[in-house]
């Protein structure tokens, strides 16, 4: 009975339980993705790392995936409660900044390490990976090196919705940024290559390991999890020779905040070894800055892109409804 | 009979679910215009609803008309069994389907051996095929609840009439059906209205849009609310046609009172219907069963190392799932007595309003709640609470679904009775209601407990990190590249969900048999 009337009170009485423990340290609320701040994501530890140099609170607010993360922060507008918002890519910065909710950031000096120049002034990035199909190496001997490859094969593919999921919506502009006008014919001529279009990765990914497609749009570093926790060597990411399109995770400070300073000091931290180092084996990801240590030794067998593909923010947005429709339109047919 | 407990009920359902919206639209401004890529959707989301319907009704009259005048071994675990895959939560029980369909599954595995080619499960069949799975054996049990309605005494009159199975078809069954199977088709049009990862998992590409995955699109890609709240106006008046539709279409049945005892059946006999029903029933247990081991099979190994925040985590949703319960019966009974109270038109249109509930998005009803409760409070903190007020509301419909043909026949054939006798209030309750309606009620509570636990809709949005229910976790886990570990706590998700719905049904069957 106790441990019930413990579960209830825990479940019930949040507000309750929590003055008890709070004190008199400042409260940084940072709003991030859900999987960011599971417990199986880089959230506890920089939490912990943060906690241990800030003297203050940092508290994770987590209303889903990428999509509804911005989608709660333009509904909560000026009053919004969030002092950081962490966890948005390129494809979504320029409607978030548009929105006028967020504010330049202070940092001088920080050296990036990414696959393009980076210099804007609201948007950090904190991790970034390429987008990539995986396959099985012990079913799939030669992968395809392109899309077209891809499209000419009878390989099945299993892909994410671009209207329900950001590595769904890196396809879309993947695609774009490779092939522009003729993204339409790679569209029809890949439709017979995939199986279904699921809502959001991880039920790509699922399918993929039980076997109902030969590869899922996933990252090239996604191998890198099978070796370090399954010492499985069999995942391989395939090299497309139009290049790989990127995805670079960001996050920015709320203008309205009610503690600037902490978030500047956050966004710092944040490009900082003690949180870039919790990046790879959490987020599955490559850090932003070049850590001392170099890369876990799960990275290191990873395929490597020649190039990089990227859309500036603004014209990713602005091609975006029409680059879903198309899309929708080749694969409807 | 007091009306306010059911007012009261009603006016707390009616308030939520368009005061959300209102939360929504207010916020919008205005509609914005719905697009012919919108209607395209509305085409096709009525059209995999309506033929997901038809076929899951269709196919459990049959099956529950078997199960209903058979007696077997195993028959109480069939009939158990049954509430299973409904109460699945929905990429669970797909990822169970294709593990025999899919095109890495048994079935094709067997057709390889063969020489047979390929099967893709992938397009509208694919839909058809996981709707149906979902809620052919909710339909069996909801006409089995119809089945056991009919009093014992009809059988025995029948039998003594020398009425072969046609006859018992003709005089009894079908006035039965038309009484209970419009609520149940409906039902699940209504359901599989607003299904959104059956349709994206299945549905084979973006020929399978629905206006489900278009309010999501306005909500999280566009952030167009006007078009949101189009879309979802759009979506109740659609569910809302098909409520008018589907009540209009019903009849009472009037058996009269019976004295509740089992219906023993002398029209079974036949060597011919002998066969027809036991290929009947093998066939759907096979099909209800073979997807259900084969979850079970995946996450069955994964249970023992599962992290302690799952555990913490399925203890949190426990507890919202009988809360919800609660609630979501309280309020089921209490409109639904006050349904039986209603002139008929009064009462479709009452029970039509209801189902508003069950097709209201949940990124909706979550939404608006949180515009609200932004003006008051910090809705995070509120969390659990509001999302096991919303599961109960949402579950509210179903359980209303269950009681109501039960409370129409206990005031049809006990009022007068009980008004001779005195009988009211508490006594009338405890004496007259609670015998009659123990089944249902506990069914209905099973069923709310079993859909809360499984909920992922409205808590998302909601939910903190540090608050997490088990659906949540399972996402989690499955969003860190570990699948083993989300197929087992996915595992205790379902024995969760339907050890709740044993649970309560085991109450309701302490002395009665279906």
């Amino acid at each position: 009975m106790t441990l019930i009337r413990r579960l209830a009170a825990c479940t019930f009485l949040p507000l309750c339980a929590a003055p008890a423990l709070a004190d008199e340290k400042p409260i940084l609320t940072v709003y991030t993705y859900d999987s960011f701040a599971s417990e199986w994501g880089p959230g506890p530890a920089v939490e912990k790392a943060f906690e241990a140099e800030c003297d203050c609170d940092l508290q994770y607010v987590a209303p889903g995936d990428a999509g509804a993360l911005l989608s709660r922060v333009l509904l909560e507008g000026r009053g919004t409660r969030a002092d950081v918002v962490l966890g948005l890519d390129t494809n979504l910065t320029a409607q978030a900044e548009a929105s006028g909710l967020f504010a330049t950031h202070s940092l001088t000096g920080t050296v990036l390490d990414l696959p393009v120049a980076w210099n804007d002034p609201v948007f950090v990035p904190f991790d970034w990976g390429y987008f990539a199909f995986v396959y099985d190496k012990t079913k799939l001997a030669t992968p395809p090196k392109s899309f077209e490859e891809l499209a000419a094969s009878d390989l099945k593919i299993v892909i994410e919705d671009p209207r329900s999921s950001s590595p769904g919506l890196g396809l879309l502009m993947w695609v774009k940024a490779a092939y522009g006008d003729r993204a339409a014919g790679i569209w029809s001529a890949l439709a017979d290559n995939i199986v279904t279009v699921t809502p959001g990765w991880s039920e790509a990914y699922g399918l993929f390991l039980s076997g109902e497609a030969d590869m899922v749009l996933s990252y090239t570093t996604s191998p890198a999890y099978h070796i370090f926790a399954e010492t499985d060597e069999t995942k391989a990411a395939a090299a497309f020779d139009e290049g790989h399109y990127l995805q670079i995770e960001v996050a920015a400070k709320v203008a309205g905040t009610d503690q600037p300073a902490l978030a500047d000091e956050f966004l710092s931290f944040m490009t900082g070894p003690a949180f870039q180092s919790i990046i790879p084996e959490t987020n599955w990801m490559y850090p932003a800055i070049a850590l001392d240590g170099g890369l876990p030794a799960e990275f290191a067998g990873l395929v490597k892109p020649e190039k990089a593909l990227l859309l500036p923010a603004a014209e990713a947005a602005e091609m975006r409804e029409a680059a879903t429709e198309e899309w929708r339109a080749a694969l409807a047919k | 009979m007091p009306r306010w407990p059911g007012a009261l009920a009603l006016g707390l359902v009616m308030a939520l679910v368009l005061g959300a919206f209102g939360a929504v639209l207010a916020r919008a401004g205005a509609f914005a215009a719905v697009t012919s890529a919108d209607w395209a959707a509305a085409r096709f989301t009525v059209m995999q609803a309506s033929l997901s319907a038809l076929l899951s009704a269709g196919l459990a009259v049959p099956v529950a008309r078997a199960l209903a005048r058979r007696r077997f071994p195993g028959r109480q675990l069939v009939i158990v069994a049954l509430g299973a895959p409904f109460i699945l939560p929905v990429i669970v029980a797909v990822m169970g389907l294709l593990a025999i369909f899919g095109r890495a599954g048994w079935l094709n595995a067997g057709l390889a051996l063969l020489g047979l080619p390929k099967i893709s499960p992938y397009g509208l069949d694919g839909i058809l095929l996981a709707h149906v799975f979902l809620n052919l054996p909710f339909a069996v049990r909801l006409l089995l609840n119809g089945w056991a309605s009919i009093p014992a005494e009809r059988f025995r009159l029948a039998a003594a009439l020398g009425f072969g199975p046609r006859e018992v078809w003709h005089q009894i069954e079908r006035p039965m059906l038309r009484a209970v199977l419009p609520g149940v088709t409906l039902a699940i049009f209504l359901v599989c209205l607003t299904s959104f990862t059956v349709i994206l998992v299945m549905g084979g590409g973006p020929r399978a849009t629905t206006l489900e995955l278009a309010i999501y699109q306005a909500f999280r890609l566009e952030f167009d609310l006007g078009h949101a709240a189009a879309l979802a106006s759009l979506q109740m008046a659609l569910s809302l046609a098909a409520a008018g539709l589907g009540l209009a279409v019903a009849r009472p049945a009037a058996f009269g009172a019976g004295l509740g005892r089992v219906a023993d059946r002398w029209d079974r006999t036949g060597r011919g219907l002998q066969i027809f029903d036991a290929a009947l029933l093998v066939t759907t247990g096979l099909f209800i069963a073979a997807p259900m081991l084969a979850v079970l099979a995946s996450g069955l190994p994964w249970i023992a190392g599962l992290p302690g925040p799952v555990w913490t985590a399925a203890g949190r949703t426990v507890i919202i799932a009988l809360v919800a319960a609660l609630v979501a019966v309280s309020l089921a009974l209490a409109t639904g007595l006050l349904i039986t109270t209603l002139s008929t038109r009064t009462a479709r249109v009452t029970d039509a309003a209801v189902m508003l509930a069950m097709t209201a998005s949940p990124l909706v009803i979550g939404t608006g709640l949180f515009l609200i409760l932004r003006k008051f409070t910090d809705p995070i903190a509120l969390a659990l609470p509001v999302v096991t007020l919303v599961n109960a509301v949402m579950a509210m419909p179903f359980c209303l679904r269950v009681l109501l043909p039960g409370l129409a026949a206990l005031r049809a054939d006990y009022d007068r009775l009980s008004a001779s006798l005195g009988l009211t209030g508490a006594t009338w309750v405890r004496l007259v209601a609670l015998p009659r309606l123990r089944r249902p009620l506990a069914f209905a509570s099973g069923l709310a407990a079993a859909l809360s636990a499984g909920d992922l809709g409205v808590v998302a949005l909601f939910a903190d990190p540090g608050q997490a229910t088990l659906p949540m976790q399972v996402y989690a886990l499955a969003g860190a590249y570990r699948t083993d570990q989300a197929a087992g706590a996915a595992i205790v998700l379902v024995l969760i969900a339907f050890g709740l719905f044993r649970l309560f049904d085991r109450l309701g069957d302490r002395d009665a048999d279906l």
